[in-house]
């Protein structure tokens, strides 16, 4: 009896001092959005599992990507893990600043991350960040609106059907515009979308010498068609909404299209928050007969700062905020439609999340958006509503500029188009291209 | 003779100083009451201003998720030590500049100021290398000394022009009676020029308070202030207005408070001098 007690006491001890010699505290840096909060409140799972305690930073996602940008550039070592997109993955991987992720175990099953997720994310076919959600973009639309114009939606509609249908269901006098688009500027906002949307022109940022398109008939068509189209059913003071302006007035149905991110989805067709919650509809983003769809392809990914030194404890937080079971311990707790969507192909085979109303269509949206091959005509970099070069970033913000002002009706398309032209030129020459 | 009045007149200055004083405070009174909305009464058109369901959801949910209590500390202590610190080091800079003032003085003082004209993210990265070198990123000791060094040309100057407003004289004949230059700081000059001091220690804690530039990019998890605590709160894509409308209440309400009980100070403080 004696022995039996003494081994009992001894393995545990022997528990208690292997979990206490192994348990460190991470610090991870995130983005405020319903995905990652969530993440936040389960993360007492991951600590019973392993004993690491987590450390929150949540940051608004600009001043987080300035905040994280400053730490891994001057090696600063303030987070363990770093919630990263899939424009920073690529060049930070390629620079040598993040720990590659090639030696997952085999339960972890990195072959089920949706192919195109995990292509955004790697750097010559080494993974460098783990998806947590993915996203594409696609049509919301209002189905009362579009019967009332006497109208249906095809699964995939081009643009002239969409600006057509636009313009239809507009209807000012009681303040219903037929379709909301990003204006504000800013790289991650209406850039975002219209780099996107010029793919389906056919349009590109530079050709295969980097030398910069904004001076080609295919993006004055692209700016032309987006600007006439917000003055005759978009609604008003469109230069200032980004997502979610937009997503604020599609709330309270005075929006028949939105196209914007998937994720949007949720919200939308969420009663506690959207008066029109049961009366949207999912389409593919447009095209214009050219072969590409103006869908773009995001990820949140998570992501380990060469240098640190809790590497293992940070890749197991990793393999769990990313997992399979993850997935299934929301659905369990929040339900199958607050599971972090766009990550996983085994979520979309699962026969619980089929009955979601966005998950087919977001998936469709996700396996068409193809990174490596954005446009029409070959361009020298990835990134569909980005080139993912580091000096996009700061190019972008200053076009988006321009395009805005065109939007507000400052500027003709003509002279935003040239300002872009001339200012994108000059940068990309004293970055040395 | 005193100008007459007419009451007509007083009665409007009296509603244009209201008309005023609220436009002012409508930025903060909106978001207060946007925290007791619900996420859809915030972002509702017509907006809602009164007449609307009170909730005290936002909070209990930002206390849920936040440790509230942690960043308010490191906010008191930041603020409140770059603060004292700054004063202990302009009280003699101010004095020197005041009582015995050389021919660069003037050049010295705006020179200071110019310092200010700096966009502070032009030297983030040097003093973020400096930091890591020192080992004081995420500690309150590094953010005390940035917010006291960016702080310290104002509470020089404020005090510098307190502290010409006292007659030279009454230093002097302090002198003659035999107080050394420490007695003559801390028993003449400083208890004379309290008014300034104060106005000067409750303006430098409100600017240390609502600093959001380096409070935000030093910190990570241990020494983040409020700032960092609204910050979490903000999102480009989702609609959280009502919980970032609380955590920003929660956040300036202690500002808030001492603000309201110091504004006699503040106010008599600010107009020190102007009426002999």
């Amino acid at each position: 009896m004696f022995a039996k007690y003494a081994l009992g006491a001894a393995t545990a001890i022997s528990l208690i001092a292997a979990g206490s010699a192994s348990a460190e505290t991470i610090t991870i840096a995130t983005v405020n959005n319903g995905d990652m909060i969530r993440m936040q409140g389960l993360t007492d799972d991951f600590t019973t599992k392993t004993g690491h305690v987590v450390e929150w930073v949540t940051l608004e996602e600009n001043v987080l990507r300035q905040r994280v940008t400053t730490d891994i550039t001057t090696k600063g070592g303030q987070f363990d893990i770093m919630t990263i997109g899939m424009y920073e993955t690529p060049i930070w991987g390629r620079n040598g600043w993040l720990v590659p992720l090639d030696d997952l175990p085999a339960e972890y099953d990195a072959d089920d991350i949706l192919p195109a997720m995990r292509g955004g994310l790697s750097v010559d076919g080494t993974l460098y960040a783990a998806p947590f959600y993915g996203e594409s973009s696609m049509i919301m639309y209002r189905t009362d609106l579009m019967e009332k114009a006497g109208l249906e939606m095809p699964d995939a509609p081009t643009w002239e059907f969409v600006a057509g249908a636009a313009r239809a269901m507009t209807d000012k006098d009681n303040g219903i515009y037929g379709i909301c688009l990003r204006g504000k500027a800013g790289w991650g906002e209406n850039m975002a979308f219209l780099t996107a949307t010029a793919n389906a022109f056919g349009a590109r940022w530079f050709d295969e010498n980097w030398q910069a398109q904004f001076d080609q008939p295919e993006w004055k068509e692209t700016l032309e068609f987006y600007v006439n189209l917000m003055n005759d059913a978009g609604p008003p003071g469109a230069s200032n909404n980004g997502f979610n302006e937009n997503l604020s007035l599609f709330q309270q149905g005075k929006c028949g299209m939105w196209i914007d991110a998937t994720v949007a989805a949720s919200f939308v067709t969420n009663p506690d928050d959207s008066t029109v919650a049961n009366k949207v509809g999912f389409a593919l983003a447009p095209d214009t007969g050219k072969g590409k769809r103006g869908n773009w392809l995001w990820a949140w990914a998570l992501g380990i700062p060469a240098g640190t030194q809790k590497t293992d404890a940070a890749k197991e937080f990793i393999q769990w905020a990313t997992s399979k079971e993850y997935i299934e311990l929301v659905a369990a707790k929040e339900g199958w439609a607050n599971v972090p969507p766009g990550a996983r192909t085994s979520l979309y085979e699962d026969p619980n999340y089929k009955d979601v109303p966005f998950a087919r269509m977001t998936l469709e949206s996700i396996l068409s958006a193809d990174p490596t091959n954005p446009t029409v005509d070959p361009v020298p970099y990835v990134g569909i509503q980005f080139a993912a070069i580091p000096e996009f970033a700061g190019i972008a913000g200053q076009v988006g500029q321009e395009f805005a002002a065109a939007l507000a009706g400052q500027q003709s398309v003509d002279e935003a188009l040239a300002k872009a032209q001339a200012l994108t030129t000059d940068e990309m020459e004293a970055a040395g291209y | 003779m005193a100008r007459a009045i007419t009451s007509q007149r007083k009665a409007l200055n009296t509603a244009l100083a209201w008309g005023v004083g609220l436009l002012i405070f409508f930025p903060i009174l909106w978001t207060i009451l946007t925290s007791f909305k619900t996420e859809a009464q915030a972002i509702s058109d017509p907006p809602v201003f009164l007449f609307f369901d009170w909730t005290l959801e936002n909070y209990s949910v930002v206390q849920q998720r936040s440790d509230y209590g942690r960043f308010l500390w490191n906010s008191i202590i930041i603020a409140g030590g770059s603060t004292i610190l700054g004063i202990i080091i302009a009280v003699p800079a101010a004095w020197s500049m005041a009582f015995v003032p050389s021919k660069r003085t003037k050049d010295i003082l705006l020179w200071m100021l110019s310092t200010k004209m700096l966009p502070a993210v032009g030297v983030l990265y040097p003093i973020y290398l400096i930091f890591i070198k020192l080992g004081l990123l995420d500690t309150k000791t590094g953010l005390v000394i940035v917010l006291m060094l960016i702080n310290l040309p104002i509470i020089v100057w404020m005090l510098y022009t307190y502290f010409k407003e006292i007659p030279g004289e009454i230093l002097e004949a302090a002198r003659m009676d035999g107080a050394t230059l420490r007695e003559e700081v801390l028993y003449i000059l400083t208890p004379m020029a309290i008014p300034g001091i104060a106005s000067t220690l409750l303006l430098n804690v409100i600017l240390a308070w609502n600093e959001a530039f380096w409070t935000l990019n030093l910190t990570a998890a241990k020494a983040a202030p409020l700032t960092a605590f609204i910050a979490s709160y903000s999102s480009p894509e989702g609609l959280f207005y009502a919980k970032l409308s609380a955590a920003s209440t929660m956040a300036i309400a202690p500002i808030l408070i001492l603000g309201w009980f110091s504004q006699k100070q503040l106010v008599s403080g600010l107009t020190f001098g102007a009426v002999k």
